[in-house]
């Protein structure tokens, strides 16, 4: 198996060699230099001293016959018995990545009553459509799905399979992957494909901190999550696919849960959807003042969200938030006004198309992902606009 | 009943930066905390514990160090702890971790309920749950927003979903997956602190386990390889405009006529 063989000859100053891990693996035992259990095997030891640490790789290669499998597959995503948008940014990648090694696209659609909704799949130029339409699937539960999954993948043997970044994906794609015991990269936000078929994903860690470039050489399929409005929905063509009707036997589609209720959520438009968005930071100085963003949001026909300060201040509601532990968004435009920009913050809403910061600190972080920044006090800013705004109307 | 929360240890802050010369982490000091997430996970034990009496479990996969997130468990109330601890278990992805774990569940004994944390703080992938479920053999649902009702036979929840709020009935064993805000943590106690201090951690090594094939964990049994990290881009084309506020609303205004964000507007 895998290690990092240290030279201890060469290690002079070994006290100060412990400092090169950052997770702490590196220990002095006694006069020797030793690795832990904290070693991730991220290699920085070698990178940095290639002299002292070695690494040895004495793993036999993995046999799978890449050959064998190919395709593209695009998990859909079912909302309400609709398609949601994710599965057509999913084809518009699944078709760019496929004309790269020739590969075909294909869907698979998991549900019951959805057959209908097939059809506008093809226009995004999928060549095969697979779809589970039984009594058992018309509610997510996770074993029924997987079954569906793995008997698609046992039949059909794609290369690589994307599934949406949603509640129901980020629970299926992980179970099926561990009964394939391959691999599975989460909220990619670049995917590639090289020649040999192994997919290059790109994730961030840490927070967005930190991005890692992600392959699965041995494995196959490749699983990977994609975010909703990660990639842009493509131009829909005409249709030219297949629709393939498969079943399971109920047998197969045994569940361990049952669903007794769905109470539908209030149904205003989520801040994931709005075009523009007036974001409430930390600037703002009391609740009250958030009627000026509402106002500003309005006249723009957006919405108001905010940072994670205000929602834990109990000003805002959690669904508004935006951020890695709120939402994700890519609105057209973004005005963030009195936001510093902590990178939790920027990694939820750097897809935006414009984004606009006021800010009276003219250091603050929020200034290097704005395309416009505005330095000053957005007391006096953000009504002036509104004043302006409502002349020209 | 038993349960078992799986809990990590993460790095205190992920204010990490990467030298784009060296490519190599730059992290100060080496603070480390119980992953935020994990603390409602417990909550959630602790909760069924008090009121349907359970006997809790911590099981957690790292560094010699790792106990420290045991001991804090123990400091909340959690009754057992298990460190999986061996060089052999290094470099795990997802797999390879969800596999570790659940191999040191079977060897830590019979089980009703496992309960996870949404995420962790460092990797964020929010697939190991499901995964260790597979493993296991035994449904699991995430997204968990409230305990309905527990019983001998499973487990009532609701389920926070994009568009609804869903009631599951789970049997046992399984694994949930629980938000945060399920329940409000509580804080460790220094009196449970004294009580527990004495209190064995076991450790589990690659020979402790029911599969001893080291092909199967660490980065051997891991099919996904890190190529390389990198600091994210900063976008390109940035402007910064410094003027009176005045001045500043009335430019922001034209900025938004320009390019047509203000067409709508009668």
């Amino acid at each position: 198996m895998p290690y990092i063989k240290i030279h201890q000859e060469k290690a002079v100053d070994k006290a100060s060699l412990c400092a090169v891990c950052p997770f702490n693996a590196i220990e002095l035992a006694g006069n020797e230099l030793a690795i832990n259990a904290g070693c991730r095997m991220c290699r920085l030891c070698v990178k940095k001293y290639g002299d002292i640490f070695e690494f040895i790789d004495d793993r036999r290669t993995a046999g799978v016959d890449k050959s064998l499998w190919r395709g593209i597959a695009v998990v859909a995503e079912i909302e309400e018995g609709n398609i949601h948008p994710v599965t057509f940014e999913l084809l518009g990648k699944a078709r760019q990545l496929a004309q790269k090694v020739d590969f075909p696209v294909y869907c698979l659609v998991i549900g019951h009553h959805i057959t209908g909704q097939a059809q506008q799949i093809l226009e995004y130029d999928a060549d095969k459509v697979f779809v589970y339409d039984q009594p058992e699937l018309e509610q997510f539960r996770i074993e029924p799905y997987t079954a569906v999954l793995e008997d698609f993948i046992t039949r059909e043997k794609p290369s690589v399979v994307l599934v949406g970044g949603t509640q129901t994906g980020r629970s299926l794609a992980p179970r099926a992957a561990a009964r394939c015991r391959t691999g599975l990269t989460a909220d990619c936000t670049v995917l590639d494909i090289s020649e040999n078929s192994d997919l290059d994903q790109i994730r961030p860690a840490y927070g967005g901190n930190i991005m890692a470039h992600i392959n699965t050489p041995g494995h196959r399929p490749q699983f990977a999550t994609v975010r909703y409005k990660i990639f842009p929905i493509p131009a829909k063509s005409a249709p030219h696919g297949t629709i393939s009707n498969c079943t399971l036997p109920p047998e197969k589609l045994l569940s361990k849960i049952t669903i007794t209720a769905m109470k539908e959520k209030s149904r205003e438009v989520g801040i994931e959807d709005a075009e523009v968005l007036v974001v409430a930071g930390r600037g703002v100085r009391k609740a009250e003042d958030l009627a000026m963003l509402e106002e500003l949001a309005s006249l723009l026909n957006g919405k108001l969200a905010s940072t994670r300060a205000l929602v834990e201040a109990g000003w805002v509601d959690a669904k508004k938030q935006i951020g890695l532990s709120g939402r994700t968004v890519k609105p057209k435009l973004i005005i963030t006004c009195g936001v510093s920009g902590a990178i939790q913050f920027v990694a939820g809403m750097n897809g935006a198309e414009t984004i606009i910061a006021v800010n009276s600190d003219p250091e603050a972080q929020i200034f290097k992902v704005a395309h416009i920044g505005l330095c000053g006090d957005l007391y006096t800013i953000i009504p002036g606009l509104i004043d302006r705004i409502k002349q020209e109307a | 009943m038993n349960i078992v929360v799986c809990i990590k240890q993460v790095p205190g802050t992920t204010q990490v930066e990467i030298d784009p010369a060296t490519g190599v982490l730059k992290r100060d000091g080496v603070d480390s905390k119980m992953n935020p997430y994990d603390l409602y996970a417990l909550e959630t034990a602790l909760r069924i514990k008090e009121s349907h009496g359970a006997e809790i479990t911590v099981i957690t996969m790292g560094p010699p160090q790792a106990q420290e997130v045991i001991r804090e468990a123990f400091m909340m109330g959690v009754d057992h702890g298990f460190l999986l601890s061996d060089r052999r278990f290094g470099g795990a992805d997802v797999l390879a971790t969800s596999y570790t774990l659940a191999q040191g569940i079977r060897a830590a004994g019979n089980f009703d309920l496992i309960i996870c944390g949404k995420q962790t703080t460092d990797g964020d992938t929010a697939q190991v749950g499901a995964e260790l479920a597979e493993f296991l053999d035994i449904p699991h649902v995430t997204c968990v927003s409230k305990l309905v009702d527990v019983t001998a036979a499973g487990i009532t929840a609701e389920l926070d979903l994009p568009l609804h709020i869903g009631t599951a009935e789970i049997q046992f064993p399984c694994l949930i997956t629980v938000e945060k805000g399920i329940f409000e943590p509580r804080l460790p106690s220094y009196k449970r602190k004294l009580a527990t201090c004495d209190r064995q951690i076991t450790v589990l090594t690659l020979d402790d386990m029911p599969d001893q094939d080291p092909a199967h964990y660490g980065l051997n049994g891991s099919p996904t390889q890190v190529k390389r990290i990198f600091p994210p881009e900063t976008g390109s084309d940035h402007q910064l405009w410094h003027d009176s506020g005045k001045v500043l609303g009335e430019k922001l205004f034209d900025y938004l006529k320009d390019h047509k964000f203000l067409q709508q507007l009668r």
